[in-house]
């Protein structure tokens, strides 16, 4: 049934069906942008604490609900809020790291796994208990996309997409270029080495924290702008999330821009094809074969 | 015929869906405590044998698939099959990936099967689930015992299951999975076909899951997609197994009962709230019981009554 109606779309009007795939394509770009900076944050805690953090979602979702407390509750524009939500987001994590995970981390990482697991829940009830189970948005009002050749784009999605290469940008020269940013690779690569070579372990964890939570909190406000607040949104993403991440091969968090793109495009594309109600579907299954068929990620050739 | 009313009432709901919690947490235990398999997914194995035994054993329906009106027992063994099917195409597919990523696929599968019931509506009715599931020969005995005897029921299947699980629990087959748990490497060197084994204790464990799920359907005599979100149906059953202990079957069912005692007793505490915040009780009692897991992980990790000793060994690298 599907597959008969792309085709009539095709010899009806091949035009038209061109225009609506590009137009997916950018839906695409910009739901890759915002998995992009929450699955750079999942590979680095990933590739530095060795933890597979099942809050990543939920810590996305507090990050926006902390940015809508900056912009509704206290009243400042959205450009001062959302640097204030992001250290917001980076001090949640280094807490939540200080009581709970620095304490299990010497137990097995699955102990951990679980620990995260229920501070997901924890989060999102919290969030629930203070702005309730209903919708909420930044701005009231409808704001109307920009048109050219036929196509729309909204303005935020273009302050989505700025946003998110600026952020990835800086994050490269930080790990390039800074003593940190260095220490951080080089646990990433080989712990052993790194620590015999002097490095402080704790120190670095604290700062893979404070670089990984601050763009998982920039990803939740810029989904939030671009869909709306809701106490499950973080949840939801918690699969494209560890689809991009594992894609994009797990601890290199240049691999999740890669992988990041690939799943955000590939949800959006595929409701040409299937309901969209399954879309969640379409980042697992891609995760599933890649799990499968190259476990290292698609970049990632040689472990070492 | 007898009406169950006050106190009596409320133990026979009370015991009665311990004991399926229980059941749920038996399963777990097979599949985490015994041989380390780190399942998020129970919800999904929950769901599907709910749905299996509604469909086969409720009247014929025009809005959903079947209604074939067979008796209970029929979709109790068809709630288990079902589920150990797709268990058993779940397993092909994910037991050969380390812990973490098992644990995200199952997160994934139940995530899929959820949309799945929500949206085929032929199958599954949709949102609007499926209702009229009967309790066992209940037009026979009338409400009250219909209640009493459902229960008496599930702690048989509770004991069964449990005495079975700690048969295989000393069996050979029961050390084979504990020592994959324990170090995987060596029960392949001593040529043990691994993935085998672990395809065993999972297709078995999401079994009784599916088991008690088709229970459920018949307990509650409606479900819905609703009544399967991970926050009950799979984050209650870990924390039930962590505070019992993972890796004893007692310690399973007896984590079971705590900690449904005390997810029943917030509601308690909530119901004393001001109406205002009426809405907000099951986000409170979540909490609270997010915070309960993180208490007994810091303080109490191997559960009230221990059980699996603990690896206390340095993270593995993501490279090995």
């Amino acid at each position: 049934m599907n597959a008969g109606w792309l085709c009539g779309a095709e010899l009806n009007g091949k035009k038209f069906s061109a225009m609506e795939i590009v137009q997916l394509l950018i839906y695409g770009i910009v739901l890759g942008s915002i998995i992009t900076l929450g699955a750079i944050g999942l590979s680095l805690i990933y590739g530095i604490i060795r933890f597979a953090n099942f809050a990543h979602g939920d810590m996305m979702m507090a990050g926006a609900y902390i940015a809508l407390f900056f912009v509704v509750t206290v009243g400042l524009p959205m450009f001062v809020a959302f640097p204030l939500a992001m250290a917001g987001g980076a001090l949640l994590a280094v807490t939540i790291d200080q009581l709970l995970y620095r304490r299990l981390r010497r137990t097995s990482p699955v102990i951990l796994l679980i620990s995260s697991f229920g501070v997901a829940l924890v989060l999102r009830s919290l969030i629930q208990l203070i702005w309730g189970p209903s919708i909420h948005v930044y701005e009231q009002g409808i704001k109307l996309p920009i048109r050219f050749w036929g196509l729309g784009i909204k303005p935020d999605q273009l302050y989505i997409l700025g946003g998110s290469v600026a952020l990835v940008a800086a994050l490269h020269l930080f790990l390039k270029y800074t003593r940190i940013g260095k220490a951080m690779r080089a646990l990433s690569d080989n712990s052993a080495l790194a620590q015999a070579s002097g490095i402080d372990t704790e120190r670095v964890i604290i700062w893979t924290w404070v670089i990984g939570a601050s763009l998982t909190a920039a990803a939740g406000i810029f989904l939030a702008i671009d869909t709306q607040l809701h106490p499950v949104m973080g949840w939801r993403l918690l699969l494209p999330l560890f689809a991009a991440a594992i894609l994009g091969g797990i601890g290199k968090p240049y691999g999740a821009i890669a992988g990041g793109m690939a799943i955000g495009i590939a949800q959006e594309m595929s409701t040409l094809v299937i309901t969209p109600a399954y879309k969640p579907a379409v980042a697992f299954a891609l995760m599933v074969i890649i799990l499968l068929v190259r476990p290292a990620g698609l970049l990632g050739g040689g472990t070492k | 015929m007898i009406e169950l009313v006050g106190i009596p009432s409320i133990l026979v709901y009370f015991v009665t869906f311990a004991g399926i919690f229980g059941l749920l947490t038996l399963g777990l235990n097979l599949q985490w405590g015994s041989t380390g398999l780190f399942n998020i997914g129970i919800a999904g194995f929950f769901a599907v044998g709910a749905y299996a035994s509604a469909i086969l054993t409720t009247d014929a329906s025009e809005s959903y698939l079947g209604g074939a009106g067979l008796p209970f027992i029929v979709g109790m063994v068809g709630a288990m099959l079902v589920s150990g099917v797709v268990a058993l195409i779940i397993g092909l597919i994910t037991l050969r990936l380390r812990a973490d990523y098992l644990a995200i696929s199952t997160i994934g599968i139940a995530e899929i099967l959820r949309l799945v019931l929500k949206n085929e509506g032929w199958l599954t009715n949709g949102v609007r689930g499926i209702a009229g599931i009967d309790k066992p020969w209940a037009d026979l005995l009338g409400a009250g015992w219909a209640q009493i005897v459902f229960l008496a029921v599930v702690l048989t299947a509770l004991g069964l299951v449990y005495v079975a699980f700690e048969r295989a629990h000393r069996s050979p087959w029961g050390r084979v999975l504990r020592a994959i748990r324990e170090n995987e490497a060596t029960a392949q060197a001593s040529g043990k076909n691994v993935v085998r084994f672990r395809m065993e204790a999972f297709v078995l464990g999401s079994m009784i899951m599916g088991l008690a799920g088709g229970l459920y359907a018949h307990f509650f005599g409606f479900i819905s997609p609703e009544a399967f979100e991970p926050e009950l149906a799979t984050f209650l059953i870990w924390v039930m197994l962590i505070a019992g202990g993972s890796g004893n079957n007692r310690g399973a069912i007896l984590g079971a009962f705590v900690v449904w005692m005390i997810w029943s007793g917030t509601e308690l505490l909530t119901n004393r709230l001001p109406a205002d915040m009426a809405t907000q009780a099951g986000a409170l009692r979540l909490l609270l019981i997010g915070v309960l897991l993180q208490v007994i992980l810091l303080t109490r990790p191997e559960g009230i009554l221990g059980g699996r000793k603990r690896r206390r060994q340095p993270a593995p690298t993501p490279d090995d």
